[in-house]
């Protein structure tokens, strides 16, 4: 006799009903949503940039600058350890450079080893792991000493240089007005953008490209304005907009980018020009350089090219001053933002670039909506021809199953890829195999003489172990490209493992039901599968 | 009136051709290492690195003028083909020397290039820029994946059958991903990382159609404990044949429709289904089958793994 406790019912029917409910706002426009009572169900499914058009950045914080930052200022850092203002205290060493991953140096006195040990030991803190934060080692006659950071120390360092630029990165790419961009970490040392929206991030990637570092220098009027050699303490620099053109700098910055409170883009004189205005250190700063100084260029540099060097014509006291240097009304834009936004404290590589522009996005939706509609008619009625009324039951089943998937697309908040409808297609074929298998098997228990109610009976319980095999085999591999597989493949693995789980409650759960409804209230005498 | 895809009971004597049908397989299979090793895959800048940008024009352009206007950028080998439509096409630039920025420059000098011969009218639909290190990450997981999955579904067949059953599933799915990866060698389809996702559906696939095969010659084992393992197998394909072939068509259905409707960009990916639908059914009927025969499972396996069998396979006699 076939059974279907009426519990079960309910709960299949609950199931079902929440399907549909949760389904449906992705039908219903966004203002209708917003009419709708709190409670009521209102998720969309998110459609991936590759739908909706947009850009996926990934980029990777330059680690190896970090590094060499590091120890370049472990060197200064080095040397005023051993050079202390108490000159009884001076330790003599010759040779301090950045070698490898060290700072090194030689004693002048072997008998230093000690002093030089006890002045170093400062440097090297603990951290709350319990190791130390750089390796002292200084040989027996002094004549070999270094100074290594540890890998934690410098996985810190780099740790804490990334969350400063996702920081600066979310900054720059929110003055840019792109609506709700992600800026997320990805990795140790890796910053993913996603900006939705946006099939030609140009601008973008350009402001990225840029760390806009900004310093004030002194020009050093000594040296050659085009070539030759450059006097100690200076170094030559090119010209920002200027093809061709070089500076000589004095190395001593004289006032940094660091205390910029403010920069906008304006016009002075019909030119673009960005006006900046120092905080209350850098205008002090600013103010006493360019008194001492009047009568002479200033060089303003830019990730060490020199935007401009004007004469100063006379003492700027009040803390704001004028940036001119040949800009066109984007680039006097784009200055100001960065210098607003800040300086990243290491240079970013993009490491992969993918943008889909908006009309692409919406032809994949609509190439996707049309296939899977064709799709899913062609199974439907090729069900309908091979198994008749039972077919019209898997064809219920298979109806079913997409509002499931629909509903756990959207209450989970996934998002939907291009292969994520792939997913969805591959699915309407691969479920409707659940109910293949059982309606074979009652056409066997059938032809084997059993009546009706058995042979449905015996057929989904034959059925089963199999369904449950062939699916947790196919649900392996959608686990694993979830698991493993990147950005829209993983919407893939998402849709096809959704899929699994719903057909095989449909098949064994819903197609069960209704076929025992049917069976007990036609009470057939033989079956026609 | 309903039609009958298949007659209700067969006697294809299917384990009678097996060395017919083993001698195609070797035969592909060669074919598929051969094209792979030579003339190789078609890898796209997933794999490959590098710079991919689809526009999409007002007017088809001239593939040849474009090709040559590229190729004098200096930006090494830049591939050209038509994507869907004429006016639509797919500019492959290989990786450029240098940092991120030379890649950004290429784009940026590839764009102005179309500008000056086409007018503004070029709507940039996709622009995708691999760097090495991504997409030496990517070969990485992607080989991994595969590997991870056919050990996991290994185990899987292990636990729930016994060790022959395992080396015909692995048979027939390294026989099913050969080919596929052949069929991409061979048709010079571009191969990313949605290839990658069709090679690990088809394993699930694959192994699908395996499985049920399997479960019918395990319970046919309990059944008849006299018959011949070699009538045996053939009568269970036999028996699940119908099913072989129902759910491959539904399923090829679908994939056909993906194919025609679904867009160029999925065309690849479902190209890699349809072919892999058809050679999972092929190799669970004709390789995994027959190769329980070739290592010499017998009524004894099955007694010895002492499997008892549970409610749900109990027969109700």
């Amino acid at each position: 006799m076939i059974s279907f406790p009426k519990w079960k019912a309910a709960l299949v029917v609950l199931v079902c009903l929440l399907g549909v409910v949760y389904t449906i706002p992705n039908f219903v426009s966004k203002s209708m949503l917003e009419q709708l009572p709190e409670w009521a169900p209102n998720q969309h499914i998110n459609l991936g940039l590759d739908l909706q058009g947009g850009s996926h950045l990934l980029l990777q914080v330059d680690t190896e600058d970090i590094q060499k930052k590091m120890l370049l200022s472990l060197k200064d850092t080095v040397r005023a350890s051993l050079l202390p203002e108490d000159k009884t205290k001076r330790i003599g060493y010759r040779n301090l450079k950045v070698s490898g991953n060290s700072v090194t140096f030689s004693l002048r006195s072997g008998d230093d080893r000690e002093a030089a040990r006890q002045a170093l030991l400062p440097i090297a803190v603990m951290m709350p792991t319990g190791q130390r934060s750089h390796l002292i080692e200084i040989s027996e006659d002094g004549s070999q000493a270094s100074v290594t950071p540890s890998e934690q120390a410098i996985s810190e360092r780099i740790g804490a240089v990334v969350v400063q630029s996702i920081e600066i990165v979310g900054r720059r790419v929110n003055e840019t007005g792109v609506n709700e961009p992600t800026i997320q970490r990805q990795g140790a040392d890796r910053i993913l953008v996603q900006l939705p929206g946006l099939g030609d991030p140009q601008r973008i990637i350009d402001l990225l490209g840029q760390t806009a570092q900004m310093t004030f220098h002194l020009v050093n009027l000594s040296g050659s304005a085009t070539s030759g050699s450059v006097p100690p303490g200076s170094q030559r620099l090119p010209s920002l907009n200027e093809e061709g053109r070089t500076y000589v700098i004095k190395n001593q910055i004289m006032v940094s980018g660091e205390n910029l409170e403010d920069a906008q883009a304006t016009f002075q004189q019909g030119q673009p020009v960005v006006s900046i205005r120092f905080n209350g250190l850098g205008g002090k700063q600013f103010g006493r350089v360019t008194s001492e100084n009047v009568g002479r260029p200033f060089a303003i540099v830019l990730d060490g090219k020199v935007v401009s060097a004007p004469r100063i014509n006379e003492p700027i006291l009040g803390g704001a001053a004028i940036i001119s240097g040949g800009f066109n009304v984007q680039g006097a834009q784009d200055l100001a933002l960065l210098l607003r936004a800040g300086a990243l404290p290491a240079p970013l590589n993009i490491l992969e670039q993918r943008s889909v522009g908006p009309d692409l996005g919406a032809d994949s939706i609509e190439a996707g909506k049309i296939a899977g509609i064709i799709g899913l008619v062609a199974v439907a009625v090729f069900m309908i021809v091979v198994y008749g009324l039972f077919g019209l039951v898997a064809n219920i089943a298979l109806a079913m199953n997409m509002f499931l998937i629909g509903a756990l697309l959207s209450v989970l908040g996934a998002t939907l890829t291009l292969p994520g409808i792939a997913g969805i297609i591959l699915t309407i074929g691969m479920a409707v195999d659940a109910n293949v298998l059982i309606f074979e098997r009652i056409r066997e228990e059938t032809r084997n003489g059993k009546t009706p109610f058995n042979a449905i009976e015996s057929g989904y319980k034959r059925a089963f172990t199999t369904i449950v095999d062939a699916n947790v085999t196919t649900g392996i591999a959608a686990v694993i490209l979830f698991v493993m597989g990147s950005g829209p493949v993983k919407g893939f693995a998402v849709t096809l493992g959704i899929g699994i789980m719903c057909s095989m409650f449909t098949a064994i759960l819903l197609s069960r039901m209704l076929i025992s409804l049917w069976a007990q209230r036609t009470r057939p005498k033989t079956l026609n599968v | 009136m309903k039609i009958k895809l298949i007659p209700e009971v067969t006697k294809v004597p299917f384990l009678q051709y097996r060395f017919i049908t083993f001698g195609i397989s070797a035969v592909l299979i060669l074919l598929s290492a051969f094209m792979f090793f030579g003339p190789g895959l078609n890898k796209g800048i997933d794999f490959e690195g590098g710079i991919m940008i689809e526009a999409g024009f007002e007017n088809a352009p001239d593939l040849g003028d474009m090709r040559s206007a590229l190729g004098g950028l200096g930006l090494g080998q830049v591939s050209l083909q038509t994507f869907g439509a004429p006016d639509d096409i797919l500019i492959r630039v290989q990786r450029q020397e240098g940092d991120s920025k030379a890649q950004m420059l290429a784009v940026e000098k590839v764009k102005v290039q179309l500008t000056a011969d086409n007018g503004e009218g070029i709507s940039y639909r996709r622009i995708e820029f691999v760097g090495p290190t991504v997409s030496a990450e990517l070969v990485d997981t992607a080989i991994l994946a595969v590997l991870v999955s056919v050990v996991a579904i290994l185990i899987y067949i292990w636990l729930r059958f016994e060790w022959h059953y395992s080396v015909g599933a692995i048979g027939a799915l390294v026989h099913d991903v050969i080919l596929t990866i052949g069929m991409f060698a061979i048709t010079g389809i571009e191969f990313n990382v949605a290839s990658i996702a069709a090679i690990l559906t088809i394993v699930g696939y694959s192994i699908n159609d395996t499985v049920v095969v399997y479960d019918r010659i395990r319970e046919n084992f309990r059944r008849y404990k006299k018959m011949e393992v070699r009538d045996l197998l053939d009568l269970s394909i036999n028996e699940t044949l119908s099913r072989t072939v129902m759910t491959s068509v539904t399923t090829l259905l679908a994939l056909i429709a993906l194919f025609i409707f679904g867009g160029e960009v999925i065309r690849g990916f479902a190209t890699a289904m349809i072919f892999g639908v058809v050679v999972g059914t092929y190799s669970s009927i004709f390789v995994a089958a027959p190769i329980l025969l070739q290592i010499g499972l017998t009524h004894h396996n099955e007694e010895e793994d002492g499997f008892k069998p549970s409610d749900d396979e109990a027969f109700d006699t």
